[in-house]
């Protein structure tokens, strides 16, 4: 045993160390494993499931992945899973995988809404779609065309999506799930370092002294990092302190030594509570790390009044407005809400949190929509903007149990605040969605990395506030590719004329083709869905359906209104059975791919097996369907909604060399460069490996055109990959060569000279620093983000001197008020109900709630409440109730025991059962800067079933 | 009267259904007598010792009756949805027949706070008593359905892994199950989150058996006698001042083994071989 161990920690920290530097694992080692294997194969992978990003091992016996492993030389869980993980080899196995296109049709075999789901052909599909995006590009130009994607795509398929719906159909209306799990996070990103993505990484964990986690269970949604924490706690449980902030007990209070529960939305309280401390007492601690903030901070601040993200007066689907105050499509119960999108009475905690930027308490808030707008103010102003968090008012705001101690409140607010500032404590702030889904999101990012920037805490190993992501390829797909309405790849922006042309470059089409207004957010398409507006839109990787907070409006429109919906899944959900085509899409490990985790590394993967049935990969979809549209239809003059026009630029292709009738798959994905990525089976990483997409495979499956399909030829997946890797490379987001990440074990961004970068802005370890810091003659660090780094000046209550200054390589600490979320609860609605996910299940449960053994785990979700309210309501544990919002109502069952230990007037329920079908309650607010929905509060009332 | 017609109704399904179908015309209480429960059959809240239960229970049902709770429950045998937790033993089963029981990984006990199985009982098999906490109220906390063990080889949680499915699952959560952290030496970084089954605590209800997530579950309930071992009195634990009061049964006895079995005389004078 002991000789094994041994033998074992040699060789996997050999293997570590060699994925660390770009080495792959000797060829003796790997001839080795091949001899014990002959029956069945091993190939690395990454985890379908969450954001930790766990490398997987897979093995493959006649064609069928049969077993697991933990990859033992992957850094981020050295050979570990959790048990999501623990049964990659399972999820793609269901009985009902969808293997043929479904289409709704009336005996005639005609397509018809009312009509039930019948097999069609491939052909068949992508001729109803062709028909469809046509009559939807007629009706509402490329607005009326939308795609829910998805931070689950793999790096190719978002960058194929991207190109098609961009470069192709001239829309922007392409908006991923990530939207409603880490936009507050990016925007967060973007108007403090001007660049998006963390600047730590996960070695903080074994560098760090404290970790304070705000708004997050990472004992359930992160375990492997978690068992991270855990370790790290253990090797020195005296020094190392964990502090859990959460609005409920849950596991990650297990191990923690100060838990703080607070009321919903007062995490904004508590930062500024922490802030307040750390300026009031520089005096006499000297707590402010004045070199630092001098050299590379400045304070800014943007309007309060932005509303909550909510529909606007005017929009057709809340016109006209009724006497009894029901308006269009909503009722006046539900207007109740949305009327506070306009304007509000601010509160009584509103109105002291918001004295210093002149309001008080009783004022009607006029609002306008979100806006990204900020200013640079002294730090006087800044100063200003914390007088409110006395202790006092901090503790009454957000003591959340009402059944605490005040005073005990008080002592864990000063122990809190007290281990940030701390001199040479290490700590790292921790957040999901907590954070994230919060109508104040973008705000409440921002405000965490003040009391690491205050302090200088950030960007250093062992400290920095580190958001972590939800999903698989989050900040891989959705981020850093940019599948977002407003993104293009590598941090670029629609909106930005400059960067417009950098990708129209790359992608070989004319100047002028892309949209430049990048507004269909995932809200704003299922909202212009209702509108009547948007007239196609396709599900990609996700589940929008179930997904999507006041779900029942969006089924209604999907099911009753003059509009084509198509989703590709492995599995049916919601998505499916709402929609008029459902195609059947090859599963992760079916495909060749990569993802990106929450630290930046990307990690990729070949083709394990062959889909089942006649499944088909994302990215074959999208390809397949560029085949269906020509210059000539797509690149003419269009009217946006805005009266603005897309400009005619056909002319402008023919000078390029492309007619009237060149496709867009010639353009977009078989032109010269993408031919010029061979298939070469005799080569790794190609040999010995599956490749449906370009060479085709045994299954001979009739494809679009109704042939068999033999495939493009061309290694398509190196080309999306390479193609969309040089538009960061030089720009702070290199990736490596597509061949090396097959040989290592991820690689984590900016990848320069072969190395990669563990804390970025930090000029010991990222080159891109270094380089500015020295010509900037600064030291140590450099933000050298380059969005927004031109402000305004002026004071909490406005803009006083319009000349823009530069603040090239700083970034920015922001005074952000405390707000009341739009919804609490009150006499009628009189709980706060607050959604997430469990350990066992991921996301709308597609996968994991057909693998047996985690269904029969956790087979349906709870209604968490508090046994003294279930007591007082006559509720028996384990009954059956009605938890009812405004919107809708929802039966479950009441568990007072167990994982999540509310305290009184709060309710948990997760969203993985579409049984208990959650998000029919929840409200459609958003943070109004980055329209992250808050899936974390809204008012519920609570009866017996 | 409402409860009597329910009693007569399930005795006449059970008839029916099991006994002199399947006997073929058997006397179903002389069927009994010939047939041996399995000792590893777990018994409603508040049953007596298996001996004492089985000449107590007077199988009427009524305990299986008064136990309804999720709509979701499948039996085994008809595949078809199942009112309850509780069944009452059928030929071929391995509890003496018509004799209440449960099976964990099929339908686990949803320990309901007012315990309507027990109450019910007429004839003192399922014992009220032993359910009344200090405020003397019926709290199915104190039930001993049987005890949860845990498997370490095939508990995935001992490989590494993530999991604490059952701990999680556990109505006693940190209490009846808790979690044991160690450093995994073998990554070096991550830890072990082990759990760890609390006997005084542990009710047997079986959640954990179900919600555990390996094709066997690895942790699982054994009745009460056959899950746990015994320390002799004759040793208490000095870092333990309760434990002391085991010296209350202890006592002295004189020991034979092999060797001592013979007067000390009758040894000395057989001759040592040489």
């Amino acid at each position: 045993m002991t000789y094994n161990r041994r033998d074992f920690l040699k060789n996997s920290a050999a293997v570590a160390a060699a994925g660390a530097v770009g080495l792959s694992v000797p060829m003796a080692a790997q001839a080795k494993a091949k001899q014990a294997e002959s029956e069945w194969r091993w190939d690395k992978a990454a985890c379908r499931f969450c954001g930790t990003g766990c490398g997987i091992m897979l093995a493959t016996k006649e064609g069928r992945i049969v077993a697991v492993k933990g990859d033992p030389a992957a850094p981020v869980n050295r050979g570990l899973n959790c048990i999501k993980g623990y049964f990659n080899a399972k999820i793609m196995y269901g009985a009902d995988r969808l293997k043929t296109p479904l289409l709704r049709m009336n005996d005639k075999g005609e397509f018809d809404k009312k009509g039930k789901f019948k097999p069609v052909s491939w052909e068949r599909a992508f001729d109803e779609m062709e028909v469809h995006i046509r009559k939807a590009l007629k009706a509402s130009g490329p607005e009326g065309v939308g795609v829910f994607a998805s931070g689950q795509y793999t790096v190719m398929e978002g960058y194929a999506a991207q190109k098609m719906m961009k470069a192709g159909f001239r829309s922007n209306a392409i908006d991923p799930n990530a939207r409603h799990c880490m936009a507050s996070a990016v925007v967060g990103f973007y108007q403090t370092f001007g660049i998006d993505e963390p600047s730590g990484c996960y070695d903080d964990i074994e560098l760090t002294d404290t970790i304070i986690s705000w708004g997050a269970n990472m004992a359930e949604m992160h375990p492997v990092l978690w068992s991270r924490v855990s370790d790290r706690k253990l090797s020195n449980p005296d020094k190392v302190k964990i502090v859990n902030l959460s609005t409920y007990t849950h596991r990650t209070s297990d191990i923690a030594d100060i838990e703080i529960i607070f009321t919903p939305n007062t995490d904004l309280a508590l930062w500024n509570y922490i802030a307040r401390e750390i300026v009031m007492r520089d005096e006499k601690e000297k707590t402010i790390d004045w070199d630092f903030v001098k050299e590379h901070m400045i304070f800014a601040t943007g309007p309060t009044n932005i509303g909550y993200g909510m529909r606007r007066e005017g929009e057709k689907s809340i016109t006209p407005v009724n006497k009894d105050g029901s308006a269009g499509k909503y009722s006046a119960l539900e207007m109740q809400t949305i009327n506070k999108e306009m304007s509000k009475v601010l509160s009584k905690n509103e109105g002291k949190a918001l004295e210093p930027y002149g309001y008080k308490a009783g004022d009607t808030m006029k609002h306008t929509a979100g806006t990204l707008k900020h200013w640079e103010i002294s730090f006087e102003e800044y100063k200003k903007s914390l007088e409110p968090y006395t202790l006092e008012y901090t503790a009454k705001v957000a003591k959340g149990d009402p059944n605490e101690d005040i005073e005990e409140f008080k002592k864990k607010l000063q122990a809190l605040a007290d281990l940030y500032i701390e001199k040479n404590r290490k700590v790292v702030s921790f957040w999901t969605m907590g954070m994230n889904q919060h109508t104040r999101g973008t705000w409440c990012n921002t405000l965490s990395y003040n009391v690491h920037f205050l302090l200088n805490k950030q960007a250093k190993p062992g400290s920095g506030a580190f958001s972590l992501t939800g999903q698989p390829s989050a900040c891989g797909t959705a981020r850093e590719v940019g599948t977002f309405c407003h993104r293009l790849p590598a941090d670029m922006m629609v909106k930005n004329p400059k960067h417009r042309k950098i990708t129209e470059n790359g992608w070989k089409v004319p100047e002028g083709t892309i949209n430049p207004v990048g507004n269909q957010h995932i809200m704003k398409i299922m909202r212009d869905l209702e509108d009547g507006f948007m007239k196609f839109a396709w599900v990609n990787v996700c589940n929008p359906y179930q997904c999507t907070a006041d779900a029942k409006h969006w089924i209604k429109a999907a099911r009753e209104m003059d509009n084509f919906i198509v989703t590709s899944d492995g599995y049916p959900g919601i998505s499916a059975k709402v929609s008029d085509l459902v195609l059947p899409s090859a599963m992760i490990y079916e495909k060749w791919g990569a993802y990106g985790n929450a630290e930046r590394r990307t990690q990729a993967w070949r083709q394990q097996v062959l889909p089942v049935g006649d499944a088909m990969s994302d990215t074959w979809q999208w390809v397949e369907l560029s085949k269906r549209f020509t210059v000539g239809e797509l690149w003419g003059e269009s009217v946006l909604r805005n009266g603005k026009k897309l400009p005619d630029i056909i002319k402008d292709a023919k000078k390029m060399g492309y007619t009237k009738d060149t496709t867009m798959y010639e353009i977009l994905f078989a032109n010269k460069r993408a031919k010029s990525y061979k298939v070469d089976t005799t080569k790794f990483p190609q040999q010995g490996y599956d490749n449906t997409e370009c060479l085709g495979d045994s299954r001979n499956v009739l494809g679009s055109d109704g042939k068999a399909w033999k495939g493009y030829g061309f290694m398509i997946h190196e080309y999306l990959f390479e193609e969309y890797a040089d538009f960061g490379r030089g720009h702070a987001h290199d990736l490596a060569p597509f061949e090396v990440y097959h040989k290592v074990r991820g690689l984590k961004w900016p990848v320069v000279d072969g190395k990669e970068t563990q804390w970025r802005f930090n000029t010991k370890y990222d080159p891109y620093a270094a380089k500015a810091a020295k010509e900037a003659g600064t030291k140590d660090f450099a933000f050298y983000g380059t969005l927004a780094k031109k402000l305004a000046q002026g004071d909490l209550k406005g803009i006083k001197d319009k000349n823009k200054k530069s603040l090239k390589n700083k970034a920015k600490i922001y005074a952000r008020p405390y707000m009341d979320p739009p919804e609490m609860p009150d006499k009628e609605y009189d709980y706060w109900l607050c959604t997430g996910r469990v350990l066992e299940h991921w996301h709308s449960g597609t996968m994991t709630m057909r693998v047996p053994e985690l269904f029969r785990a956790v087979p349906e979700a709870l209604c968490y409440m508090h046994p003294k309210d279930a007591k007082n309501k006559g509720f028996k544990q384990g009954g059956l109730i009605w938890v009812d919002s405004r919107r809708g109502k929802v039966k479950a069952r009441v568990e007072t025991r167990g994982r999540n230990r509310v305290p009184q007037g709060l309710v948990y329920v997760p969203w993985f059962d579409e049984k208990v079908f959650i998000n029919k309650v929840c409200l459609d607010a958003t943070c109004p800067m980055s329209k992250q929905t808050d899936f974390k509060k809204c008012a519920v009332k609570l009866y017996k079933a | 009267m409402a409860h009597s017609n329910h009693r007569r109704n399930f005795m006449a399904t059970t008839l029916q259904s099991v006994g002199l179908a399947a006997l073929g015309g058997l006397l179903w209480s002389g069927y009994t007598d010939s047939v041996k429960a399995s000792p590893l059959v777990l018994r409603p809240p508040g049953a007596l010792q298996e001996k004492d239960f089985l000449t107590a229970c007077i199988k009427c049902g009524l305990c299986a009756e008064a136990c309804v709770n999720r709509d979701t429950n499948i039996d085994r045998d008809t595949g078809k949805q199942r009112k309850g937790t509780l069944m009452m033993a059928k030929g071929g089963d391995d509890a003496l027949i018509g004799t209440p029981y449960f099976i964990p990984l099929e339908v686990p006990c949803y320990m309901c706070e007012e315990i309507p199985c027990v109450p019910v009982c007429p004839s003192g098999a399922l014992d009220m008593s032993s359910l009344l906490n200090e405020k003397k109220e019926l709290d199915i906390n104190k039930s001993k359905m049987g005890l949860a063990v845990v498997h370490k080889e095939s508990c995935i949680a001992f490989w590494g892994i993530q999991c604490d499915a059952c701990y999680r699952a556990c109505p006693l959560l940190d209490v009846a199950i808790t979690l044991e952290y160690q450093k995994n030496d073998r990554t070096g970084k991550h830890a072990f989150l082990l759990p760890v089954v609390q006997d005084s605590a542990c009710t047997g209800c079986g959640l954990c058996e179900q919600a555990c997530v390996t094709e066997e579950p690895a942790i699982f309930i054994l009745p009460n006698d056959i899950a746990k071992g015994k320390a002799g009195d004759h040793y208490v634990k000095g870092w333990d001042a309760k434990d002391q009061e085991r010296v209350g049964t202890a006592k002295s006895q004189t020991t034979t083994t092999e060797i001592s079995k013979k007067d000390a005389d009758d040894y000395l004078n057989m001759e040592v071989e040489y």
